[in-house]
């Protein structure tokens, strides 16, 4: 699987609560929850993410509540993949059972600076650095987890195996 | 090669004997609960549907209840429960409480779900509190969940554990949330990232089941995938009073393996107050006391429970909230509330000034009943005080226990409650 974009760079410890506040989650409309992705922290991050697609993240990305809806909107507000140092373990499987490909790979804040072009080989775990002309290789994931990003997710492999 | 109490649960319900950290396992579940991630959108509900889903693997091992949104605050939050009521229906879901009985994590060992050497899953990263009983408990996304309705199983990475011994005697007005506050400070954000927590040591055997909750609820706040104290005699009474099904608690090996082992000593710990926007920020309260407060929140799966209502009403017990200060108190769960009432103790902090409201998350998320407006400060029982959480993105949280969010509801600024005279 290979896939490219522009990076978003954020910090570390970034919390579900962050990427969209509780009291958002109720709402039944996702373009209007949509308004509220990263509320505060970083302004107009709907029109960013359409311009980019990766984020790349510190250590311990997506900490917090086990909330779905954190990777779901990042998903849907068009994130392609994330690339982190770390990633809190349930925000590591929804994204992964969304189809949302991530990719752990240590010093990548250092070496990745933000609006950096990469392609992302998600098979090999390869990251290419269009921009600096560079190539760093991440934590590859394990096959049945390729195997259910390849699918488009967990429920793809549900339906397929009942 | 021994086992902890993590790798034993693993092992028993993948049918293999022994298990070792990295494993990958598929594991029966013995408890899957919900509440509005349910019927949310994205939620499990949506996803059977999606799937083409039509039965649930066994409808006496689901509990479902709605708690977050209770009652409604919005047309979409109803819309949502009624989602949720409806999958119940369909699906003859056996343990329905709908939105009378509280929050989810003081409901299931109230109402004997849990059970020592359990592995349970919930739809709620706190799901980790029932682990104060002896039981693997963690929580899990939507997907998740909608994998173990459908086929009572879920992939599990055998995590690693770190145990962690707290000796010495808790100290007078230390609580349980103290504790864990320093241990968080210790562990930092990611300190227990994919790995279980198995908590030893003379302080936590002398704290009472309610504290332990309130200890490993928090555990979450390192990113621990489960928390764990080994049953002991007060586990087994709690829980007898509210099961008929045997306990047969599990405990680790003597030559386990764990992958670290951290000792503290609480002889001399001082009430812990964690500053925004991190859980594991934690400071002596002395270090920040006077700082003005426009909020206090007593309540939450960490801190709703009797022990807390009780350490609040005594601190409150003929004083007044101070006029600059709002105090919300929610008690956990309808047995809570009821136990508190008959105790005087509702009356006690309603003559203080304070606010009561019926059994649920409440502010804690942000989501309804006491939020933040822009600029304001609270000091909250509850268990994150991330950006947002409560409210607007320029509230602060400030973390703490019933004891000295109590003290400071009465003076209007962080208080240390040893300074505050209990009867």
């Amino acid at each position: 699987m290979i896939l490219s974009g522009i990076t978003l760079k954020l910090g570390d410890n970034i919390d579900t609560d962050v990427i969209i506040p509780g009291r958002y989650l109720i709402l039944r409309d996702l373009n209007e929850a949509g308004k509220h992705v990263f509320e505060g922290v970083i302004p107009n991050f709907t029109d960013k993410i359409k311009s980019t697609g990766i984020i790349v993240g510190g250590k311990n990305f997506g900490c917090g509540s086990s909330r779905e809806a954190a990777p779901m909107m990042l998903k849907y507000l068009g994130t392609k993949a994330i690339i982190a140092k770390s990633f809190a373990r349930i925000f590591f499987r929804n994204s992964i059972n969304l189809g949302l490909p991530l990719l752990e790979c240590k010093n990548i804040s250092s070496k990745i600076a933000d609006k950096d072009k990469l392609e992302l080989d998600l098979s090999n775990g390869r990251i290419k650095n269009i921009t600096k002309n560079e190539e760093y290789s991440a934590t590859k994931l394990p096959d049945f987890l390729l195997q259910m990003l390849e699918a488009g997710g967990a429920i793809e492999m549900l339906k397929r195996q009942l | 090669m021994g086992m902890t109490i993590a790798e034993k649960i693993l092992a028993t319900h993948s049918g293999v004997k022994e298990v070792s950290p990295g494993e990958i396992v598929n594991a029966s579940i013995d408890l899957a609960f919900v509440h509005e991630m349910l019927g949310m959108p994205g939620g499990t509900a949506e996803l059977y549907q999606k799937a083409g889903l039509k039965k649930v693997w066994d409808p006496s091992k689901i509990v479902a209840l709605l708690d977050h949104w209770t009652p409604p605050s919005t047309v979409d939050a109803a819309e949502t429960h009624k989602t949720c009521r409806k999958f119940v229906k369909e699906h003859g879901i056996e343990n329905w409480y709908d939105m009378k009985e509280g929050i989810c994590h003081q409901i299931l060992p109230e109402k004997g779900h849990v059970k020592p050497g359990d592995l349970i899953v919930g739809s709620d990263s706190h799901t980790i509190t029932s682990g104060a009983f002896g039981a693997f408990a963690t929580g899990i996304g939507s997907t998740d969940m909608t994998i173990v309705f459908a086929t009572g199983k879920l992939w599990f990475k055998v995590p690693e554990t770190i145990k962690i011994i707290v000796n010495g005697k808790i100290p007078p007005l230390v609580m349980g949330k103290d504790l864990i506050l320093h241990v968080l400070q210790k562990l930092g954000a990611d300190g227990a990232n994919y790995k279980s927590i198995e908590f030893y040591g003379e302080a936590i055997r002398q704290t009472s089941v309610e504290s332990r909750m309130t200890i490993t609820n928090m555990s979450a706040e390192a990113g621990a995938k489960t928390a764990i104290v080994p049953p002991d005699e007060k586990t087994l009474k709690y829980l007898k009073e509210r099961t008929d099904k045997p306990l047969k608690p599990i405990l680790a090996s003597e030559d386990a393996q764990y992958s670290k082992e951290i000792t503290f000593n609480i002889n001399n710990l001082e009430p812990q107050v964690a500053l925004p926007p991190s859980p594991c920020n934690a400071t002596s309260v002395t270090e920040v006391e006077g700082e003005p407060i426009d909020v206090a929140f007593i309540g939450s799966c960490t801190n709703g429970r009797l022990e807390d209502i009780t350490m609040a009403s005594k601190i409150l017990k003929g004083k007044q909230v101070s006029d600059s200060v709002r105090l919300i108190v929610i008690p956990a769960s309808r047995e809570v509330m009821i136990n508190s009432m008959k105790l005087g103790y509702l009356e006690t902090i309603l003559e203080a000034g304070g606010i009561i409201e019926g059994s649920t998350c409440g502010p804690c998320m942000g989501g309804h009943m006491g939020v933040l407006a822009s600029g304001e400060t609270a000091i909250s029982t509850a268990n994150r005080n991330f950006i947002g959480r409560m409210g607007h993105h320029t509230a602060r949280i400030f973390l703490a226990s019933p004891a000295t969010v109590a003290a400071s509801a009465i003076t209007g600024k962080i208080t240390d409650p040893r300074n505050m005279l209990v009867d």
